[in-house]
């Protein structure tokens, strides 16, 4: 029978497999916060999983409000792109350096 | 075990083995393009994971706000902007053991801490059966629209700002560009010489006043 440990197994999978991601296309902003997403995936399948192995609705209400925040964040998130694109023609990690930070 | 065990299991693996599948596309293809699509995949199968899971209200909002708004949103950004992908795979084989090494040791040691005995998560208990009477829909909107009401009205404001954000910084207002300005047409009178009157009699021709 599937169990609450497979769930979290296949989380853990996927938040591995987006954290891999980030340091493999550490240059490719998109494709950054692609695997941004796919981690905040991952988290929200510990919280559904949670939630119907204690039987509490509480842990969908936070998914609820984790997928409000993504979308945000998201939207946001291209906005910059698109901006960051505009003024230097490019979307390369290294060389936003203009904050020299 | 009886045989809808047997096919849940089934289903279960079917589809966590398509998602992972997915995912490892979206971090390895070449193409920007074909990473959305492959997320779209790995979205697709989480969201019936969920609902095989019993939270069929969130596996459709993922469907339907994740699939179909965000990831169109991912989509048309990186359809409009030209990218240069070859240089943006440069160092990919450099980095590419760094992030496994990571990627591996958080695969471990979630899986020690969970296959472990420490939490006892094998010998957890079902899940009790959900209430009879209510979906989970109504279920979520009992607790969300009550317990949550303040969080639920914070994320409201939450995607207004965002809303306001996104258009504030993709805006470019551009001067020389010719556009109507709906304020000054409709606040133009006739007695501001925009319309002049001409007296026209029968038979004398026109003359202008």
């Amino acid at each position: 029978m599937i169990g609450l440990y497979h769930y979290l197994g296949l989380a853990a999978v996927l938040f591995a497999i987006g954290v891999a991601g980030i340091f493999i296309n550490r240059k490719n902003m998109v494709l950054l916060l692609m695997c941004i997403e796919l981690m905040l995936l991952s988290v929200n399948f510990n919280f559904i999983a949670f939630s119907r192995f204690s039987g509490d609705i509480t842990g969908q209400i936070f998914v609820f409000f984790i997928l409000t925040v993504a979308a945000a964040e998201a939207a946001v998130g291209l906005a910059i792109l698109v901006v960051l694109f505009r003024n230097r023609g490019s979307i390369n990690v290294q060389e936003t350096n203009r904050l020299k930070g | 075990m009886s045989s809808s065990a047997i096919i849940y299991q089934a289903l279960f693996y079917l589809f966590a083995g398509a998602l992972v599948l997915s995912a490892l596309r979206v971090i390895t293809v070449k193409n920007p393009v074909h990473a959305v699509l492959f997320l779209v995949l790995a979205f697709v199968n989480a969201a019936i994971l969920w609902v095989q899971m019993g939270a069929e209200f969130l596996g459709i909002i993922l469907v339907l706000v994740y699939v179909g708004a965000v990831m169109v949103l991912f989509l048309f950004v990186v359809m409009m902007l030209d990218i240069n992908t070859a240089t943006l795979r440069e160092g990919v084989t450099r980095y590419a053991p760094l992030g496994l090494i990571v990627a591996g040791i958080i695969v471990a040691e979630v899986a020690w801490a969970v296959w472990g005995q420490h939490l006892g998560l094998a010998n957890s208990p079902a899940p009790a059966a959900p209430p009879a009477h209510l979906s989970n829909t109504a279920e979520l909107g009992q607790v969300l629209y009550t317990h949550y009401v303040y969080a639920f009205e914070i994320a409201a404001v939450i995607l207004l700002v965002g809303i306001v954000a996104a258009i504030a910084l993709a805006l470019r207002w551009r001067p020389d560009t010719k556009h109507q300005d709906p304020s000054q047409q409709v606040r133009v009178h006739r007695t501001s010489g925009r319309v002049r009157l001409v007296d026209l009699r029968t038979g004398k021709g026109g003359s202008d006043k």
